[in-house]
């Protein structure tokens, strides 16, 4: 994000000083956004067997504790494969979606486009009691494919944001070039579009695994046993057993979308100075 | 004709919308008119139940609170890195960015954590002897707030962010030049220049805070009810289908009419472009 502010916001350094009530406010928003969060671990980190923070010393029982339990393995695995899945049923559908629109570029495609975005207007609470109630004579319910689904096609909307933006820097000569030269749909597509909006593909393939690895609301509706994932287990732990696993779990999961996120920046960054 | 190819890459996405997006929301809105009986007593309770009444204005006035809120923290912090210089600036996007995908169960744990009655701030106060008793801070109307303007000042953030970026800062120092003092530019100049970012902002919060489902349900803890826990309540505990479809209805019906009455304002697909990449 920060990369994509353009030079000409330097001006506004030093023309213009932002007051001290300003830039306290400021500070301590930044602060509220980001201790809560960090507060997780020295919590997990606790010798204690509550939720507290380390009173003698640190000690690593909690994520032993994570690491070693079938029940939590078993939801990390699962979370995993759905997202997964999900992740390229998105990226498949949402792309070749956004190349479409874009080539085509007609008030029905900007419609088409609009329709794509719905599932990030439409609170995810309605289409999981619809989805409840589609699902079950399709036999889909707490199945890893209906999951799958649910979670693909939530996460189509980021992908094809992502990618149309890809796609807006992409002079489209080159595309009629091709052709012009007789390359074919399929050709143009694999040679010339796919490789140059890439970095599009990628930044919103993260997004929608993430989408997918996150959800709670949709599984809380269409999973019950068969299907646990990861955001179901710690749902159940906030709600009965508030243990320092739980900060154990946390820490792991704000490792984990640290590093999809520090993936996408230096994607991003190689393929501007590139 | 030659276009027919291109549609062809449409149709994956727009089939398995239609077929597994659009098709069960459909059904959602054909429910609340049909069960129990077809008919629009469901949508009588609007005006005759005090209950659905309650958690409508209880949802409202927390939303409400809640873009207030996101928008005040979310302006000074937004004015900060339009200012800052550009090494400082990627460090408060750094504070933006990150909550914003760190997973919405991992915070309110935190907050939990953080605010529960033997919670590290109860404990911190009692032990400093600012207090003698643990203060209500969870579980309750407050806990829900707090919860939620963390989760939404990164949304409030990025349109005004947007906005700000496009000012010229040669407006600035020529109203400075002329004798303004800096109250004077931010009132009378960068405020007003900034106004449509505030108002994209606004209503982004605002359509997201409607149908907020975790955070609430979490630092509720069952007490303070907004719409999304009510709607999942009838249809999972009471099996009150019609009324929870039709309070569901009410939602998309209240978030679309929100959009269209401020699609002149704000710029759906910039607003969406932004948030999401």
């Amino acid at each position: 994000m920060a990369s994509t502010i353009g030079p000409g916001m330097s001006a506004f350094h030093g023309t213009h000083g932002a007051g001290p009530a300003g830039r306290g406010l400021a500070w301590v928003t930044a602060l509220y956004l980001v201790l809560p969060i960090l507060i997780v671990l020295p919590v997990a980190l606790t010798d204690q067997r509550y939720l507290s923070l380390p009173q003698e010393g640190l000690s690593l029982q909690h994520f032993r504790t994570v690491l070693t339990s079938p029940e939590w393995l078993g939801s990390i695995w699962q979370s995993f494969l759905i997202a997964i899945a999900a992740t390229v049923v998105s990226v498949v559908a949402g792309t070749l979606c956004a190349i479409g629109c874009w080539r085509i570029s007609r008030r029905s495609t900007d419609l088409v486009r609009l329709l794509m975005l719905l599932p990030l207007i439409i609170p995810s609470i309605v289409y999981a009691i619809g989805l409840y109630r589609y699902f079950g004579p399709l036999g889909l319910l707490d199945r890893f494919l209906g999951v799958v689904i649910a979670h693909g096609v939530t996460g189509i909307p980021y992908v094809v944001i992502t990618v149309s933006t890809a796609l807006a820097a992409f002079d489209p000569r080159l595309e009629q070039a091709a052709r012009g030269m007789g390359a074919s749909l399929s050709q143009t597509l694999r040679w010339v579009i796919l490789p140059r909006i890439m970095p599009g593909i990628v930044s919103g393939a993260i997004f929608a695994f993430i989408h997918s690895w996150d959800e709670l609301v949709l599984v809380l509706f269409i999973a019950s046993r068969d299907v646990f994932t990861l955001p179901r287990r710690i749902w159940d732990g906030i709600n009965e057993n508030l243990d320092p696993a739980m900060a154990a779990v946390a820490v792991l999961l704000i490792l984990f979308t640290l590093a999809l996120l520090v993936a996408d920046r230096a994607l991003r960054r190689r393929s501007e100075g590139g | 004709m030659k276009l027919a190819g291109w549609w062809l890459l449409i149709l994956p996405a727009l089939l398995l919308v239609l077929v597994f997006y659009v098709a069960p929301i459909v059904q959602v809105l054909a429910i609340s008119v049909s069960e129990p009986e077809p008919g629009f007593a469901n949508y009588e309770r609007l005006l005759t139940s005090e209950g659905v009444q309650r958690v409508i204005i209880t949802t409202l006035r927390i939303c409400l609170i809640t873009t207030a809120l996101a928008l005040l923290l979310g302006y000074a912090m937004a004015y900060a890195i339009t200012l800052a210089s550009p090494r400082a600036r990627s460090w408060w996007m750094l504070a933006v960015l990150v909550p914003l995908w760190i997973s919405v169960l991992v915070r309110a744990f935190a907050w939990v954590t953080l605010l529960r009655r033997q919670g590290l701030v109860n404990n911190t106060l009692m032990q400093a002897g600012a207090i003698t008793e643990p203060l209500a801070l969870v579980w309750n109307e407050f806990g829900i707030l707090v919860g939620m303007v963390h989760y939404m000042v990164p949304f409030a953030v990025l349109p005004m962010l947007a906005a700000m970026r496009e000012i010229d800062p040669r407006l600035l120092a020529a109203a400075r030049g002329l004798g303004a003092t800096r109250g004077q530019v931010f009132r009378q100049v960068f405020l007003p220049l900034s106004m449509p970012g505030v108002i994209a902002a606004g209503v982004l919060v605002f359509i997201f805070s409607l149908g907020f489902y975790i955070t609430p349900a979490i630092l509720g803890g069952g007490k303070t009810l907004m719409v999304a826990e009510w709607i999942s309540l009838q249809i999972l505990d009471l099996i009150r289908w019609g009324l929870g479809t039709m309070m569901a209805t009410m939602l998309v019906l209240t978030i679309l009419v929100t959009l269209l009455v401020f699609s002149r304002i704000v710029d759906l697909r910039r607003m969406f472009g932004t948030g999401g990449t």
